[in-house]
């Protein structure tokens, strides 16, 4: 079967965001991926030291996987489509229906079995975005937002992504809009939207926010009292990897949230978000600079790592961040 | 970020696979989407990881070849897993793979489970059974 409806391939930083900005504007709802990106809540950090990731750690600088694929319909009242489902053959089978009838698919995937990824970055993470845009010669083709082109699979490989085992299974995870609604007023969807991210940064339980962005600090400058220099080369590597997962560059999530801010200030006009916006763009350089010390101590293997310098410039992060999100709480105060 | 300090350092793992995107902001501040070519401070920290798992691999690969481990543990570095996400992947719990491991338990291994490996490890299955003469 042969089957291919038009679509708009776009080139984005972050696969989730940019599958729902794709897949939002295929159905006639304009947003752009910072939009979706704020829309969503999807700002976050969270250090969970009893989460191990092959014996590191778990670091997000964003919410977790699938959390806007969750958030944005239901901020957004688009009727969304959903579906995991136990059975593969089923699944790809449902898949080609969906094709077959002009519909274009979001999917949940591991980049371990996606050929179309350098071998270097496929790595067992399950958790990656796509849009599958139709089937030719057997072939799948996909919409990868962190790719320029569109890629194929063939369907057994991405029968074993949709399918692979683990943390974060995709299950087989399909997604869609259904029914966009008409005229969506944003700004009190922007408003409440900035509202929780503010709070999450600045009142979540431990290990999460800007109290886990201290904890995160507290550790690195603590690391040499406990594990040797190769340990610490790695956990720095890791914090750094993290940072970048399947492509954000440095700080990419700070500087999304920034393009966010902005796009909210034109929306509304209302000059925090505009100040917000700029101090984000610093939040992000910070993040940078950060990650930039980090991977030369793992550069430079037989120099002694200044842990507390390293362990400063994250803090510095922190402190940059409460001050923006203290700054958006007093957004409503302002009426546009 | 501003455009014009978007890194552009050509990183060998992107090369022939496209460019990247990154938000930056232009002379006026306005965002947009760049396309870069990556920042070395990526490659630095995946190479890392990567010579990490290869150096595992090349010492299980000799281990292999002198009949003290099983072929299982050289792919399991090469495709970048450890013990936990090898046996998530296979399903299975991870003192069966431990014990796959081991060559005299690997040497009686079911076709069906050498096959559920090789498709996990994207490989052919005599790659397993025929590893000395194939590596």
């Amino acid at each position: 079967m042969e089957s291919a409806p038009a679509f708009d391939h776009r080139h984005y930083a972050h696969c989730e965001s940019g599958v729902l900005s794709s897949l939002f504007t295929h159905h006639g709802m304009a947003i752009s991926e910072p939009m979706v990106f704020g829309l969503a809540g999807a700002m976050s950090f969270a250090y969970l030291p009893f989460v191990r990731l092959g014996n590191m750690p778990l670091v997000a600088y964003r919410m977790f996987p699938a959390y806007l694929i969750k958030k944005l319909p239901a901020r957004m009242r688009v009727k969304y489509f959903r579906k995991r489902y136990s059975d593969a053959g089923q699944a790809m089978s449902e898949l080609d229906d969906f094709l077959a009838s002009g519909q274009v698919v979001g999917i949940q995937m591991s980049v371990f079995f996606a050929p179309y990824f350098p071998p270097e970055m496929r790595f067992p993470f399950n958790a990656h975005n796509a849009i599958v845009i139709g089937k030719e010669n057997g072939d799948y083709l996909i919409s990868d937002p962190v790719f320029e082109e569109v890629q194929r699979i063939a369907a057994n490989d991405l029968e074993k992504a949709r399918f692979a085992k683990g943390v974060l299974a995709p299950k087989g995870l399909v997604h869609f809009p259904m029914q966009m609604p008409g005229d969506v007023d944003l700004e009190p969807v922007i408003r409440k939207a900035i509202k929780k991210t503010a709070n999450m940064m600045l009142h979540a339980p431990p290990f999460i926010g800007l109290k886990g962005i201290r904890r995160l600090s507290a550790k690195i400058g603590a690391l040499g009292k406990k594990h040797d220099k190769k340990y610490i080369r790695h956990f720095l590597g890791h914090l750094v990897r993290m940072q970048e997962e399947i492509g954000t560059g440095g700080g990419g999530f700070r500087f999304i949230y920034a393009a966010f801010l902005q796009e909210a200030y034109q929306i509304m006009g209302i000059p925090v978000l505009e100040e917000a916006s700029n101090q984000m763009t610093a939040a992000g350089d910070a993040w940078r600079m950060f990650a930039l010390a980090c991977a030369k101590a793992v550069k430079r293997r037989e120099e002694p790592v200044d842990l507390e310098a390293i362990a400063g410039l994250l803090r510095q992060c922190g402190v940059i961040e409460k001050k923006i999100y203290l700054l958006l709480k007093t957004l409503k105060k302002y009426k546009t | 970020m501003e455009k014009k300090s978007v890194p552009q350092d050509a990183n060998k793992t992107y090369d022939g696979y496209g460019t990247k995107v990154v938000y930056a902001v232009d002379e006026a501040g306005r965002y947009d989407r760049v396309r870069t070519t990556g920042w070395e401070v990526e490659e630095i920290v995946l190479r890392d990881v990567v010579d990490d798992f290869e150096q595992k691999a090349e010492s299980a690969r000799r281990r292999a070849m002198s009949g003290q481990t099983s072929p299982i543990e050289y792919f399991m570095h090469k495709r970048y897993l450890d013990l936990t996400g090898l046996a998530k992947g296979m399903g299975i719990a991870k003192w069966r793979v431990k014990r796959h491991l081991k060559p005299s338990v690997f040497d009686k291994l079911s076709q069906s489970v050498l096959q559920r490996y090789a498709e996990l490890f994207d490989i052919d299955p005599k790659m397993l059974t025929h590893f000395k003469e194939n590596l």
